[in-house]
């Protein structure tokens, strides 16, 4: 008997989301298959590696990071399109941390200039991330999504509380897309696409984040959620599991013990940066290898590893 | 795997004779193929039938051992291709490879370093269990690292070399270790199976290509030999891959056993000296059907990443994670500060320690025995109330630890204040916030407070 390769049909596709205009656009989804697994079928438009930056002083960042970005990063538009020229990701994700009620609690105003200000200075699409505070980023995003009007921006996220006033401001005010974002449950995720859908947000105008976690935080919630939306798709062709899926990485790993802690304390350990990096990568090529499209990354070793890995795999 | 009350029904003497107690023989067979009665209960299946029984009830994946002792693992025996649809249960196992061309320098770094990175996460030993060792031409050389692994280091050793008569030397040195053989191919496989038979070890199958593979694992299985481990080493990322996931699929969804072992990567290879590259790899190969990931070296940088990863992914899913119930001092916490309790949930401790540690402000987390649920959950299971906690915070001597009487209770179970209360009238109990998130700004006012 001689091997034959076991190929598995699927009865579903992934949705094709498109972020960014003109040339510079890119396309997340499409695949009907696994990731990687093209023995099945079509994988769809390749994986998105897109690098953060902050609307502030990223104080809390390694130093190395800082000493990168000293000359920009108290420019938001300077700093992306630094990142954008020298590290060349598929997109820039802005994340308005400044405007925390917790922090500085910067006005929606403030907040729409400057994601302004950034969709201006760079070519790539545009991912803007709130605050998680579900009352405050309702209000941001409804003054960014005006202020960034026809750059196609995704908006990081729409969530149970607050998708109301984000869906009705980000995808159906303005022509942006919406992130769907539920906490590591299929059916929550499946509830929060229909309610969008039910407020009139076209299925096609939005990208999923289904809970994000460090390698070793809960991690094993993230894969078995993600594994199982993809086969409802794939299996049984669940039309309100059709979106892509986007994964903001770095804003779980960098606040880990394992990134966090200073050398001094933990000698042994060795180099902070280097561990931070490590935790990205490995959370990052997990979460794609499960079936998240799109991810956010801080570090650009973290982005060119990434890179290498999706064109291997490719 | 589940065969079907027909299927063993065509092997029965079809006579029913009533010998097994059952009217006849389908009413045995549905029996059987239902595990509610042995097949040897009937006294007339020829050993012929027996014995394709015995391979057609076999598991799609055979467990294989490595290892002895206390370095004793299993590998292989899953039954699933996707961890929710019931759970994995044998973890993947990292190596790190050392070869005859290496200085003695690099070798006793490596060995130091395996030293180095061994620590105990969530009550799980997190170590390099295996040590890859690959001849490549000096076999004194080759020999003397075996000796030195041996003396210096606890952990299985996995031999690769495809030369017979090397290898008989090196088995001499730790066959009783049960080692790992690797280097089975097309011309040497017959030589290989007789060097490994009499004891039995794990025989490692190494060819080019899933067809070469497949016809390599039939004629091994030919000559009687079913201990083995597959190489699914590809010329590319992208190869190796593919094989790894067609060897679990052909193996759990085709229910062809002749893929049906655990499989073997080698990390390092593919990496080409880019760490981080080796850490995403050895990521995607722990997510995707992996049974030994081979690594150049370890630091705490890989380490602390990939054991995690793995711990996570092997969980079962109907056991959750827990840590061991006890008073937790965070950020240097001392005779003044405030104590928080959460559930022993294994997720819900580190988000709630991150956060804490986040806040900088020093605490002692108090972790009684919950059930490892979620503080709804185990709420509402009642094993997370106003007395279990208040026996716990009597108990657990942390009234000698400090002298704050401020104990902060989940904001979920805000309904507990008044039974703790009740329960340690010493204490004041706050609320603490619904989310986690929101404990640092919580713990800054708490402070704040305290010193106002």
């Amino acid at each position: 008997m001689a091997f034959k390769m076991s190929v598995q049909k699927a009865k579903g596709k992934v949705e094709e989301v498109q972020l960014g205009s003109g040339d510079n656009a890119i396309t997340i989804g499409g695949e009907a298959t696994l990731p990687f697994y093209d023995f099945d079928g079509e994988t769809g438009s390749k994986a998105k590696l897109g690098m953060e930056i902050l609307d502030i002083y990223p104080e809390e960042w390694v130093k190395p990071l800082k000493e990168t970005y000293k000359d920009v990063a108290e420019d938001p538009a300077k700093w992306a399109k630094y990142v954008e020229d020298e590290f060349n990701p598929d997109f820039i994700c802005l994340r308005l941390e400044g405007a925390d009620p917790n922090g500085l609690d910067k006005s929606p105003e403030e907040c729409a200039k400057v994601c302004k200000s950034v969709a201006e200075a760079i070519n790539k699409p545009l991912v803007i991330a709130g605050t998680n505070n579900h009352e405050k980023d309702k209000e941001v995003f409804e003054k960014v999504a005006e202020a960034v009007d026809g750059y196609n921006c995704l908006f990081l996220s729409a969530t149970e509380e607050n998708y109301k006033g984000v869906g009705a401001a980000a995808s159906m005010a303005y022509s942006h897309k919406v992130g769907a974002e539920s906490s590591v449950d299929i059916n929550l995720a499946k509830q929060l696409n229909v309610l969008l859908g039910q407020l009139g947000v076209d299925y096609g105008d939005i990208v999923m984040n289904v809970g994000n976690a460090a390698a070793g935080y809960g991690f094993e919630y993230l894969v078995s959620t993600i594994d199982r939306i993809r086969l409802a798709l794939f299996n049984q062709n669940d039309k309100t599991l059709t979106m892509p899926i986007i994964t903001p990485v770095s804003f779980e790993t960098w606040t880990v013990k394992e990134s966090m802690a200073p050398e001094e304390e933990v000698a042994e350990w060795g180099n902070r940066e280097d561990r931070g990096i490590s935790m990205e990568v490995s959370t990052a090529a997990s979460i794609l290898s499960v079936g998240s499209d799109a991810v956010v990354l801080r570090h650009p070793k973290s982005l060119e590893t990434l890179k290498e890995l999706v064109d291997a795999l490719e | 795997m589940a065969l079907k009350g027909l299927d063993i029904f065509k092997l029965t003497p079809k006579k029913n004779c009533k010998d097994c107690g059952f009217p006849t023989c389908l009413a045995f067979s549905m029996k059987v193929a239902q595990g509610a009665v042995e097949i040897g209960k009937c006294p007339h299946m020829s050993d012929e039938s027996l014995a394709k029984l015995e391979e057609a009830t076999a598991p799609l994946m055979k467990t294989i051992k490595i290892g002895k002792g206390d370095n004793e693992y299993e590998l292989g025996g899953e039954t699933v291709l996707f961890r929710h649809e019931k759970t994995f249960v044998n973890r993947n196992r990292f190596a790190v490879r050392f070869t005859d061309e290496m200085k003695d320098e690099e070798i006793n770094e490596k060995i130091e370093n395996i030293k180095s990175v061994q620590y105990e996460r969530i009550g799980e030993d997190m170590k390099i269990e295996i040590a890859c060792v690959e001849y490549v031409s000096n076999k004194d050389d080759y020999l003397d690292i075996i000796k030195k692994i041996k003396n210096e280091l606890d952990v299985v050793f996995m031999l690769v070399c495809e030369d017979t008569d090397v290898l008989k030397e090196a088995l001499e040195l730790v066959k009783d270790e049960n080692p790992i053989v690797y280097g089975a191919n097309e011309e040497n496989y017959e030589e290989m199976v007789n060097l490994v038979k009499d004891d039995k070890l794990p025989l490692g199958l190494k060819a080019k290509g899933l067809e070469e593979l497949y016809s390599l694992v039939e004629k091994v299985q030919g000559l009687g030999y079913k201990e083995l481990i597959l190489g699914a080493q590809g010329e590319s990322i992208k190869e190796t891959f593919k094989n790894v996931v067609q060897i679990r699929r052909t193996a759990l969804k085709e229910e062809d056993r002749k893929f049906g072992y655990p499989s073997v990567i080698f990390a390092d290879e593919l990496s080409k000296d880019n760490k981080f590259m080796e850490v995403a790899l050895s990521s995607l190969f722990t997510v995707r059907y992996g049974s030994i990931v081979v690594l150049d070296d370890i630091d705490y940088a890989k380490g602390l990443p990939l054991f995690a990863l793995r711990q996570n992914v092997y969980t079962d899913p109907q056991r959750p994670m827990t840590v061991e119930p006890d008073i937790y001092p965070i950020n240097g916490a001392d005779e003044n500060s405030p104590v928080l309790v959460t559930v022993d949930f294994a997720l819900t401790y580190f988000i709630v320690s991150g956060e804490i540690e986040r806040s900088k402000v020093p605490c002692w987390m108090a972790i009684p025995d919950a059930g490892g649920y979620s503080v709804l959950t185990s709420w509402a299971a009642g094993k997370f109330g106003g007395s279990s906690i208040g026996n716990f915070i009597k108990e657990s001597g942390i009234e000698e630890k400090t002298n704050s009487r401020k104990l902060v209770i989940p904001g979920k179970v805000a309904v507990l204040k008044g039974d703790i209360e009740d329960s340690l009238p010493d204490w004041e109990v706050v609320v603490g916030p619904d989310e986690a998130m929101h404990l640092p700004k919580f713990l800054k006012d708490l402070q704040e407070e305290a010193y106002a």
